[in-house]
């Protein structure tokens, strides 16, 4: 891989099939940033693997003219662990769903995430089942009515960047579908850290769940209900940054920007602080904090498939010229004349 | 007083004992002593799911059956001869089998009123004379006998009451007249750090040995010449070791990257451990979160141009169900292995059986075609391991391979394969010569075995997408036209069908037309052959077919059949390989179902076809 990369533009990631999300779906937002990133990533078109499960969001690979596979329900994680594993040179990103990667597949995820491959999952929130028509999802609201759920849903959602701390990801971010520079930025930390990223897109499903983040993107509201965050810079919001987060002892609290307070006095993001992310991650969908959105948490870590390799380099070191001949010869042997 | 030598063929002892008693590897050294001597020989494990059931418990017998001939064998036999147990619950379960007149040799210090209460014992069956009249009992104080040999060593009492094994093994190379050498050799390997270990063990061993030569309690000693085994370099061979080898062989010979994924499941993680410790030859493994991720790794790594393997037992085939069908879709080549055991469920996890046939067949949803072989012996895994990776490449399938509990753990005298006289294994990624008018044809196909081109990530030019959603002819793209969808199904079992014509003529042990065709799959083979033999030498028209291949079945079996009165199916399931060959052949086939939890015996065989002949 020493030869210049190539020149490419949005076209060349984009594949001669025909898009079929709903018309007015978030993801088309999350495929035209993807594509437009992508030529200015550095990478050999070649050796770029798009992974998913099943979903709406799952039927992203077969847009990116890209190598892609859509695989089954839940199980893009490890079939994109078994890609990155066989060649680690390839960049490999995963498209999941709140369905796909936290209630089928949650188990991956989250084995993914603590054994640190370098890959790049992109969880589409909407917050619903769109695929299947509109039940709830492990991201949905308690009390959501669905048609699985006529009475309202019963179970305490996921958070899933918590989820993602806690299962030891080196990596969280969020985005919106609606903030296209920002996800454009996004797209392109999860692809400059090296180990497993974990990027939340909060995505709308305008048939099954229209509206879900309408407060965080709205003009009127936006700029009240999300904290962009910045790596050491303070936690202000609002449409003149009047307003900031800073700690009340061990508890965030929303402060006016004033008499009482001064800009020193907020919260200043850490991306390497696990705490501050942990703080930050919990600040979602609670009614009097801005959702934060940006990246929460950033730190180095080896990854597995380095791990994998130094192994095997050592053993190959210890034992050159290996052949399964000499094990196959090996042990207590006798000769019939 | 002098002793006598007898020459006999063929020698069956069972080694039982308590779990914590060392067995397995009581019979393990045995077994690798009688393999250097030269007999022929077959192995058979059986020990209990728990770890550490209660000592002394029925629950807690863990044995260890050999056979040794002089002759060509193909079994670990069906009743011994000889009956070592340890304490009276491995009597307790075992007496019933041995031979009538056989022998039982006791460790007389185990048989407290504790352990025997605990076996259920009234009365102590080695003192209360009940076995006189069946067996010749040896009742030997073993404990207190390496409690002596060992009593300047300093070692805690419970360290050289563990020796007793060792005693018991001594005693057993003395009445089958074996060298210890290879023992104390691999004693002084094993324990290389524990000096006194090493030497408690050798005179635990010793004592036994010179129990059996000195004292006048044993009089005889038996001999079993060299078997007529075909010239060449031999070891013994263990049967999920000889399948990582077959893994590792396709691995070397294909020049492709092995990636193993996995989850442990009993008796499959032999496998993951041996290939585990393989990394110099590049192997990865990849131990998962769960079955499923086993299998979906090593799809993606097949998706990537590594051969992808998964082995596991059915409760994890059970699991893997979905993932087999998208690589029978996306058409990638995936090696998944089935060490069968007892089910449902959890079943008999420790046991063997072959009741998984019908779930590789047809367990998973669609029609979804796989080719399914099976091994029939220990040493056989390592050949249709091989022969496993090679079709899976060759065709771009997913292949079952079935072995089972007793294979598995099973072993036997194995001459040396040489790599370079294996079949052929090359492998050919697709590049930019595949491109048709500058497109790229995911699903276009070979003439000859329809796979599709194998066009792997990094590959400039040939970036494309495949996915569990039924794919247009040619271009691999999303489709869901009928008529397409129609083809596809029908292209897809027509190419598993097409791997029969890689068979040749199927080998008919026997005549080729008679009174009874045994037909069988698996590791019953050496029960089955070894009824054919001895009904055969009875002058009975019977003869024997053993197939590999249960998917495709080989072309030439109809014709075969038909040619015989009666044909028998023995299986350790309730009727599967049958209800095949019934459909496929419309043959009125008769099934030999015994479900134990263990093999089939030569003798049942022979039964059920004098019962067939009347």
């Amino acid at each position: 891989m020493t030869d210049a990369v190539k020149t490419y533009t949005k076209k060349d990631f984009t594949s001669d099939q025909a898009v079929r999300w709903c018309p007015g779906c978030g993801d088309y937002a999350i495929l035209a940033q993807t594509q437009k990133v992508f030529p200015d990533l550095g990478v050999d078109k070649e050796n770029f693997v798009f992974i998913s499960g099943i979903g709406c969001s799952s039927r992203f690979p077969y847009y990116m003219d890209t190598y892609g596979f859509h695989t089954i329900h839940g199980r893009a994680s490890a079939i994109a662990s078994g890609v990155k594993l066989a060649n680690p040179d390839l960049s490999v990103w995963v498209v999941t769903g709140d369905g796909d990667g936290l209630s089928i597949g949650g188990n991956h995820t989250i084995h993914l995430l603590r054994r640190n491959l370098d890959i790049n999952v992109m969880l589409f929130n909407n917050r619903i089942y769109g695929l299947t028509k509109g039940q709830y999802s492990p991201t949905s609201e308690v009390g959501k009515i669905t048609k699985s759920t006529p009475m309202g849903s019963l179970d305490t959602p996921f958070n899933p960047l918590t989820l993602a701390l806690g299962a030891g990801a080196t990596f969280v971010s969020r985005t919106i579908d609606k903030q296209t520079k920002h996800m454009q930025a996004m797209i392109m930390r999860s692809h400059g850290h090296k180990g497993t990223s974990f990027m939340e897109i909060y995505q709308n499903c305008n048939i099954f769940n229209d509206g879900a983040f309408a407060q965080l993107t709205d003009k009127e509201t936006k700029s009240d209900t999300v904290l962009l965050l910045e790596n050491g810079e303070p936690m202000l919001f609002g449409a003149e940054k009047q307003k900031g987060v800073r700690l009340d002892g061990n508890t965030p609290i929303v402060v006016e920007i004033g008499d009482k307070w001064g800009v020193d006095d907020v919260l200043v993001h850490d991306e390497s602080d696990y705490v501050i992310a942990s703080l930050l991650s919990n600040m979602t969908y609670q009614p009097d904090f801005p959702d934060p959105i940006g990246v929460l948490y950033a730190i180095e870590a080896e990854t597995y498939e380095d791990r994998m390799v130094a192994q095997i380099d050592l053993a190959i070191e210890k034992k050159p010229s290996g052949s399964i001949q000499d094990i196959l010869n090996s042990g207590d042997t006798w000769v019939v004349d | 007083m002098s002793k006598t030598t007898k020459q006999v063929d063929e020698v069956v002892i069972r080694f039982a004992g308590d779990s914590g008693d060392g067995m397995q590897l009581t019979g393990g050294r045995f077994t690798e002593t009688t393999a250097i001597v030269g007999n022929d020989l077959s192995t058979l494990p059986d020990f209990p799911a728990e770890i550490r059931a209660p000592a002394g418990s029925l629950a807690g017998v863990s044995a260890f059956q050999i056979k040794f001939s002089s002759k060509d064998i193909h079994t670990p036999g069906d009743k011994p001869d000889v009956l070592v147990a340890m304490n009276p619950a491995a009597l307790k379960v075992h007496q019933k089998d041995i031979a009538p007149g056989g022998i039982i040799i006791c460790n007389a210090n185990a048989f407290t009123p504790k352990n025997l209460k605990f076996a259920g014992y009234e009365t102590n069956p080695i003192e209360d004379k009940t076995l006189d009249d069946y067996y010749t009992l040896y009742s030997v104080e073993m404990g207190k006998m390496v409690a002596l040999a060992n009593e300047d060593l300093g070692l805690p009492p419970k360290t050289i009451e563990r020796t007793k094994n060792f005693f018991a093994l001594g005693l057993l190379f003395w009445i089958y007249d074996r060298p210890m050498e290879q023992t104390q050799d691999w004693l002084k390997v094993k324990f290389a750090k524990k000096p006194d270990i090493i030497e408690a063990n050798i005179r635990a061993m010793d004592a036994g040995y010179n129990y059996g030569d000195t004292t006048e309690i044993f009089t005889t000693r038996y001999t079993v010449d060299k078997a007529n085994l075909p010239s060449g370099e031999y070891r013994n061979v263990v049967g999920n070791h000889a399948l990582s080898m077959g893994l590792a062989a396709a691995a070397e010979r294909s020049k492709i990257g092995l990636f193993y994924g996995g989850y442990p499941i009993t008796p499959a993680s032999d496998i993951l451990h041996t290939l585990s410790a393989w990394k110099h030859l590049g192997i990865k493994t990849f131990q998962a979160e769960d079955e499923i991720a086993g299998v979906t790794a090593a799809i993606g790594a097949s998706f990537t141009g590594n051969l992808g393997v998964t082995a596991t037992s059915g409760p994890g085939i059970a699991l893997k169900c979905e993932a087999m069908g998208l690589a029978v879709i996306a058409e990638l080549p995936l090696v998944v292995i089935n060490v069968q055991r007892g089910g449902p469920s959890t079943g008999l996890p420790t046991k063997t059986e072959q009741s998984d046939l019908m779930q590789a067949m047809y367990g998973r949803n669609g029609e979804a075609p796989m080719p399914v072989l099976a091994s029939s012996t220990p040493g056989d895994c390592f050949y249709v391991a091989y022969e496993a990776c090679r079709i899976a490449v060759k065709y771009m399938t997913p292949v079952m391979l079935l072995t089972d509990g007793y294979l598995a753990n099973g072993s036997e005298p194995w001459q040396l394969p040489k790599l370079e006289e294996l079949p052929d294994f090359n492998v050919t990624f697709a590049d930019e010569s595949n491109l048709a008018d500058g497109q790229f044809l995911a699903y276009a196909r070979d003439e000859k075995t329809m796979a599709r081109p194998w066009a792997i990530p990094g590959t400039k030019n040939l970036e494309h997408r495949i996915g569990g959603i039924e794919k247009e002819d040619l271009t691999g793209n999303v489709s869901y036209d009928p008529d397409n969808h129609h083809y596809m199904v029908e292209t897809r079992a027509k190419k598993v069908d097409s791997i029969a014509n890689e068979f040749g003529p199927t080998e008919v042990f026997g005549n080729p037309s008679g009174d009874v065709l045994i037909l069988s799959w698996g590791g019953t083979k050496g029960a089955c052959r070894s009824a054919c033999e001895f009904l055969q030498a009875d002058g009975k028209k019977v003869s024997h077919v053993h197939l590999r291949w249960i998917n495709p079945l080989p072309k030439d079996l109809g014709e075969i059949l038909i040619k015989f009165k009666h044909v028998l199916i023995p299986e350790i399931n309730f009727g599967q390989l049958i209800k095949i060959i019934r459909s496929e052949f419309l043959v009125d086939a008769k099934g030999l179902n015994l479900v134990r939890g263990k093999p089939i015996s030569s003798s049942d065989i022979q039964e059920s076809v004098n019962a067939l002949i009347g």
